[in-house]
């Protein structure tokens, strides 16, 4: 009754094709079918936001649909915007701002923050909390994470 | 937390989605933004044996004026209508709420058509739909039909949608001139569902207030109208000297329910001033004072 479908989604640039199962989350496709674990899983009912990723350019929670409806889409996570000695901006303001400990929302911050940073001005701090407002983080208060963001504001066009 | 196994069906048109839902007697659902369908689905509160995505039918996701009114398809996403100029023209009211709905990433996905369908007691939309007298035009395989907002919403998450219906398009008559509006929600935190919100609109002639709308949600089983305040405003130059009555109205229109988040009292309160506040902004952009 629920056989598999032929899928073909870009990730961070490369294109997989796939047989899934209509059921199979996004994230889980991630995960477990192409092996990229940076994305992360905490509540997979839309609450938390670490599973955060962009479809088609747009912040998505991958637990939120399934890996089927990402057919003919580019999808991009946390392991397309950088890597350990070669972070992007966002990421290296992250890492110099202390705004992460675990790291385990880190990626849905990324992702989040990337997307936030695309569409609103971010005038004040509040808007960057509001923004942020849908990415739980156990560990650091927000502050630093906050700090971060604001410092890619600050660096924006001269 | 995974959902149960179900058949997956790519509608490519309006037509073969209710096709599909019209043989599945009762055991499909429509999966538009999925932002509350799939939730259901992990938790397997919801078990449907077939799913019909209409994300990929054409033309589904519009905004547009057609003279008297805006048309809004039910594809369209609420970062769509948050952002729409035709919207923040006609309807700057629904511009604001939008902002208050969930989070980016929610909006990037959620859709109108499944926000009004879902009928979530505290979101947004419905109290919007309400609000705006909007229209709502459905589809299915008997035929075309057009429901009033205020005949919609049934109770909570239940609409006047049958099993083999497709809500396709919201069409919002545009409000008369010299009209002000005013939005107020409190929430836990930015994007939670609303504790309690209010919006409203009045129309000015002549000095006076010839129509106030009062819509609220979260404090009751759907959106609710505040029809006996609304009566109360009507007429009168302005609403300093009967807020005591008015709020009092409000509140009498409403039957909070006491949850984790706020009793049933706080909430009844609650709506009330917010009541107040949005009725003055409403005023005053209106140009009354």
């Amino acid at each position: 009754m629920s056989g598999r479908h032929d899928i073909r989604v870009t990730v961070n640039g490369v294109v997989y094709e796939r047989a899934v199962e209509p059921r199979l989350l996004l994230t889980d496709f991630l995960r477990h079918t192409l092996g990229l674990t940076g994305t992360h899983v905490g509540c997979e009912h839309g609450v938390c936001g670490a599973c955060t990723v962009l479809l088609n350019g747009d912040s998505a929670r991958s637990c939120l649909m399934f890996a089927v409806q990402a057919d003919g889409c580019t999808v991009e996570t946390v392991e397309g915007l950088g890597r350990i000695g070669k972070l992007n901006p966002l990421q290296q303001s992250f890492h110099e701002h202390h705004a992460l400990q675990c790291g385990f929302c880190t990626p849905g911050m990324l992702m989040t923050a990337t997307d936030l940073l695309k569409k609103y001005p971010l005038a004040t701090d509040v808007d960057i909390r509001d923004g942020l407002s849908g990415n739980l983080c156990r560990c650091t208060g927000y502050e630093h994470i906050v700090k971060a963001i604001r410092a890619m504001k600050a660096e924006a066009p001269r | 937390m995974k959902p149960a196994a179900f058949e997956y069906v790519v509608a490519n048109s309006i037509e073969q989605a209710v096709a599909v839902l019209a043989q599945a007697g009762g055991d499909a659902k429509i999966l538009a933004g999925g932002q509350s369908l799939v939730p259901m689905l992990n938790f397997r509160l919801l078990r449907p044996a077939i799913l019909v995505d209409i994300n990929r039918i054409p033309d589904l996701a519009f905004i547009e004026d057609v003279g008297d009114a805006v048309k809004i398809g039910a594809l369209t996403r609420h970062h769509q209508l948050e952002t729409s100029p035709v919207i923040a023209k006609h309807f700057p009211i629904l511009s604001y709420a939008m902002t208050h709905v969930a989070h980016l990433a929610i909006r990037n996905r959620g859709t109108i058509g499944g926000s009004l369908s879902h009928a979530d007691p505290a979101a947004e939309l419905p109290m919007m739909a309400l609000l705006l007298s909007a229209k709502l035009h459905i589809i299915s395989g008997r035929g075309k039909r057009i429901v009033e907002a205020r005949e919609f919403f049934l109770d909570a998450l239940t609409v006047d949608l049958a099993e083999d219906e497709l809500l396709t398009e919201i069409h919002l008559p545009k409000l008369p001139p010299h009209t002000g509006w005013g939005f107020e929600e409190v929430a836990r935190r930015a994007g939670d569902f609303a504790l309690a919100a209010v919006a409203a609109t009045i129309t000015m002639s002549a000095g006076a207030m010839k129509e106030a709308r009062i819509a609220l949600t979260g404090v009751a089983p759907t959106p609710v109208r505040a029809s006996e305040a609304e009566a109360l405003l009507v007429g009168q130059k302005s609403e300093t000297k009967l807020m005591a009555h008015v709020t009092e109205a409000v509140r009498a229109a409403i039957e909070p329910e006491t949850d984790l988040h706020a009793s049933s009292d706080y909430r009844r309160h609650l709506a009330g001033a917010l009541a107040g506040r949005v009725l003055a902004a409403a005023l005053q952009r209106a140009g009354a004072t």
